[in-house]
């Protein structure tokens, strides 16, 4: 089954092509290069989310890259939720007439659903049940995926999301955004003991809710009093301490969580997963625990359409699809 | 009205005391460095307007809806280059849906803004003290 998949929920307007929800055909992802590309060298002036003037050109260029006819779609699925409505419209809007036009079934899809799906394009072996740990810019949660359309939230963030300390952090720092790279490089060449941090925990909700801007702050305190007392901060132990800290917050609750649940398998999603700290971390975890780790590749992490097309799959053999009254909305339940 | 809080749970406190009455529509525009506590403000807020939900940061998202019988519409400026990119983010339709809107980061748009937003200000003392000011426009505060 070929499925034609969008999505725009954020910052990026993607389209993709993907074969049985686990082979990817085509991915086309809208960035200044792509705009580059597409207009022949002469960049219009275009806003970062307007994925209006660029969501038509994507797709045919998804076909095209996927050597299929536009008769050759089954179906089509796109993100409906959540994110910021105007961005998630346009995906959905242009997702409902092309099904129409092709005359076949149009799929919604959770976006975070789709950021866990990420999984099964980069393992084929993987099925439910797992956890799944998605960490982002935007989210941080950890998921009980117990089938592939049946899935709820063990536990989140109530304040800031690992991947926005991890940036705001690095701007006190003067490292620049996107922060988790530079964040990342640096803390390789400190002592991740040279700051205690604090390790939040959350009053009320469930144990593994999680808080990240008490950390966030304890590095603008430690950033403002140093300028105050003309103290240099060593900013590589800062980084590693910060590394070390965000990662031991995430890998022993996901580690409990598998443990409680006595899953075999965990999987991490999104674009925080890139870190090298968090990543080492979770590897010896399983390893010490005996169970098997799985990590997308970095262009699977991001926001991509490939995975809307992988969850759209599993949501269509599920029954769920939508008339052309599907609606997006800003928030919604997982 | 300036205010003094001392930790976490007095921002909440007092953002909750701040929203419990504020009629539909009105705008509060929140000012103030990283981690000077609007996000808790917020939080206190739609706790104030008996909407139970989570309140997180949305600097990713932009803006959060917390839906209720008077819906809170809690914005995050941080990631915007300038007011330009408020047509981008639906701020008009989110004025006309009859809800509060909290606005954080408001520094980054000054051109959303028409003189009737609530300003609140808020400054580090300490790394647990927060000095809140809040000013209406009417001074009736
Ligand atoms: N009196 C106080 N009021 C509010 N927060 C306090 C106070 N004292 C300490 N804090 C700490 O300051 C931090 C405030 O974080 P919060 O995310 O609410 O700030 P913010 O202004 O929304 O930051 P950002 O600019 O990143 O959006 C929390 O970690 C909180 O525990
Ligand atoms: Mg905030």
């Amino acid at each position: 089954m070929l499925i034609l998949s969008f999505e725009s929920s954020c910052d990026e307007t993607a389209v993709a092509v993907v074969e049985d929800g686990r082979r990817v055909l085509a991915d086309e992802i809208f960035s200044q290069v792509a705009l580059h590309e597409i207009y022949g060298g002469v960049v219009p002036e275009i806003a970062a989310r307007s994925h209006l003037e660029v969501i038509s050109l994507l797709a045919d260029r998804a076909l095209k890259t996927a050597g299929v006819a536009r008769k050759d779609i089954d179906a089509v699925a796109c993100t409906y939720a959540p994110g910021l409505i105007g961005a998630v419209l346009v995906g959905v809007n242009f997702a409902k007439s092309a099904a129409l036009a092709l005359g076949v079934p149009l799929i919604p899809v959770h976006h975070i659903r789709g950021h866990i799906a990420a999984n099964y394009l980069a393992y084929p072996e993987l099925e439910p049940p797992f956890v799944c740990l998605a960490i982002s810019g935007g989210n941080t949660m950890l998921v009980d995926v117990r089938g592939y359309t049946d899935m709820s939230i063990l536990g989140q963030t109530r304040d800031d999301a690992a991947g926005e300390c991890f940036d705001k952090s690095a701007r006190v720092l003067g490292l620049g955004y996107p922060g988790g790279k530079p964040i990342d490089d640096l803390s390789k060449k400190g002592d991740d003991r040279a700051y205690d941090l604090p390790r939040p925990t959350v009053n009320g909700g469930s144990p593994y809710d999680m808080s990240f801007s008490g950390l966030k702050t304890a590095v603008v305190n430690l950033a403002h009093h140093a300028e105050q007392t003309g103290e240099t901060l060593d900013k590589p132990g800062l980084a590693a301490s910060l590394c070390r800290a965000v990662s031991e917050m995430l890998v022993g609750r996901t580690m409990d969580a598998a443990e409680r649940l006595g899953y075999e398998n965990i999987a991490v999603a999104g674009g925080v997963a890139a870190n090298s700290r968090i990543r080492a971390d979770f590897e010896a975890a399983c390893q010490k625990a005996g169970k098997t780790l799985f990590v997308p590749p970095l262009r699977l992490c991001g926001d991509n359409a490939a995975m809307i097309g992988a969850q759209g799959y599993y949501e269509y053999l599920a029954g769920h699809t939508a008339g052309s009254d599907l609606n997006a909305y800003a928030t919604m339940e997982l | 009205m300036t205010y003094i809080t001392h930790s976490e749970s007095e921002t909440e406190a007092l953002g909750a005391e701040f929203a419990k009455d504020l009629p539909a529509g009105t705008v509060a525009a929140l000012y103030g460095e990283l981690g000077c506590g609007k996000t808790a403000f917020v939080r206190g807020m739609a706790r104030g307007m008996g909407l139970d939900c989570l309140v997180n940061s949305p600097t990713f998202t932009i803006v959060n809806e917390y839906l209720g019988e008077r819906p809170l519409f809690h914005f995050d400026m941080y990631r915007l280059g300038g007011a330009d990119e408020l047509y981008d983010i639906g701020w008009e339709d989110y004025l006309g849906r009859g809800g509060v809107c909290a606005v954080e980061w408001s520094e980054n748009v000054p051109g959303a803004f028409d003189g009737d937003e609530i300003e609140v200000r808020f400054t580090k003392l300490s790394d647990t003290d927060r000095e809140i000011r809040i000013e209406r426009g009417d001074a009736s505060c």
